[in-house]
């Protein structure tokens, strides 16, 4: 009961003006807190949001990272480079932020060893696989298109086969990147049954 | 009766290998005679380490080749690069199955594909068809490295 009635004081004191304290103190001060506040908080999301900090992990080093090697995404003629936050997390800020909330499933998994090994990796792999191609699907591809935009794309430039096959699905908004452009960056799961894969 | 027997094997053993030894020798000499009459595609000697040519760009017409037989396995036309065919998918055949054709227009893969080797015809694509490379490969812009003589069978009835 105590304790009650003192966090009620703090609570009737917080709707009182201060006593001790300046006006000018209270604004310039909790405006430089706020400051670092969100400095700080930002400068986190960013640590977060690397490559190096996704491949501090051996789940992602030796198998996500791994596979990406290999692509065109990591290693190309112009040396342009996708890293892993370029498509698996919303450039937007509360998409971003949604994300990260959910990333926090990711970290339970770390904790739990959930993909810890090869073996775990590969029998979670669809489900890992489907849940980013969901998302993909749901935003229209988005991640993608913050580079690859259909209307700044030279048609002519590309191979026929490309050009047509843009034109045709992807300018009529008929299918989105993903649902051809599966397993660009990282292998396959077992495709039986998914669409577009029989 | 058992160390006899040993003693003679070893004896055995000793002449094989100096009989081996021999042809060895006789071998290597035949060999630096004949050295400049066998045909080779190496042009450098093996203690040096040439620098190798430049890797040869792939050509891509994107068109359909014409085949120099008729059971010539066609030759892929576009880019490959990254196109995976292993346990979990078939990168081919997302575009060149029955079912994917309607949607990438690409040509089917061949109805003799769905024959397995006994020539039951299956309604998918065979397992002993499954890797596409092992018949159809890209092309690359290069010279022979040795000649071909090969003749188309309409050029050779038709006398040129």
């Amino acid at each position: 009961m105590n304790l009650f009635r003192r966090m009620m004081n703090i609570w009737q004191g917080l709707g009182r003006p201060s006593r001790h304290f300046s006006l000018a103190t209270l604004t310039i001060g909790g405006f430089v807190a706020g400051i670092i506040f969100w400095g700080g908080f930002n400068t986190v999301l960013e640590a977060t949001n690397t490559e190096a900090f996704c491949i501090s992990c051996h789940e992602m080093r030796n198998n996500a990272f791994e596979e990406l090697r290999t692509t065109v995404h990591y290693s190309n003629r112009s040396g342009v480079r996708a890293t892993c936050p370029d498509c698996h997390v919303p450039h937007n800020w509360t998409d971003k932020i949604a994300r990260k909330m959910q990333a926090s499933k990711e970290v339970w998994g770390k904790v739990f060893g959930t993909i810890n090994t090869r073996k775990k990796f590969e029998a979670m792999r669809l489900t890992l696989a489907q849940n980013e191609w969901a998302r993909l699907k749901a935003n229209d591809s988005l991640e993608c298109r913050n580079c690859h935009n259909y209307e700044y794309m030279d048609i002519t430039a590309q191979s026929a086969r490309a050009a047509n096959s843009h034109q045709r699905l992807l300018g009529t908004g008929e299918k989105t990147c993903i649902d051809c452009h599966k397993g660009i960056a990282h292998h396959l799961p077992d495709m039986t049954g998914v669409e577009g894969w029989n | 009766m058992c160390s006899q027997n040993y003693s003679r094997l070893r004896m055995i053993s000793h002449g094989l290998a100096a009989g081996l030894f021999a042809l060895a020798i006789m071998m290597t000499s035949s060999l630096s005679f004949a050295e400049d009459n066998i045909a080779t595609l190496r042009t450098f000697d093996l203690t040096q380490q040439p620098t190798p040519p430049d890797m040869p760009k792939p050509s891509f017409t994107e068109l359909r080749e014409v085949r120099n037989y008729p059971e010539q396995p066609p030759v892929i036309p576009h880019k490959i690069r990254g196109y995976r065919i292993d346990l979990n998918s078939n990168k081919c055949m997302s575009c060149h199955s029955r079912k994917a054709v309607g949607l990438s227009q690409a040509p089917m893969v061949s109805v003799t594909h769905f024959m397995n080797r006994v020539g039951q015809v299956l309604s998918d694509v065979t397992a002993q068809r499954y890797f596409c490379h092992q018949c159809h490969v890209p092309q690359l812009s290069v010279s022979p490295l040795v000649e071909n003589m090969f003749i188309d069978a309409d050029d050779l009835s038709s006398g040129q």
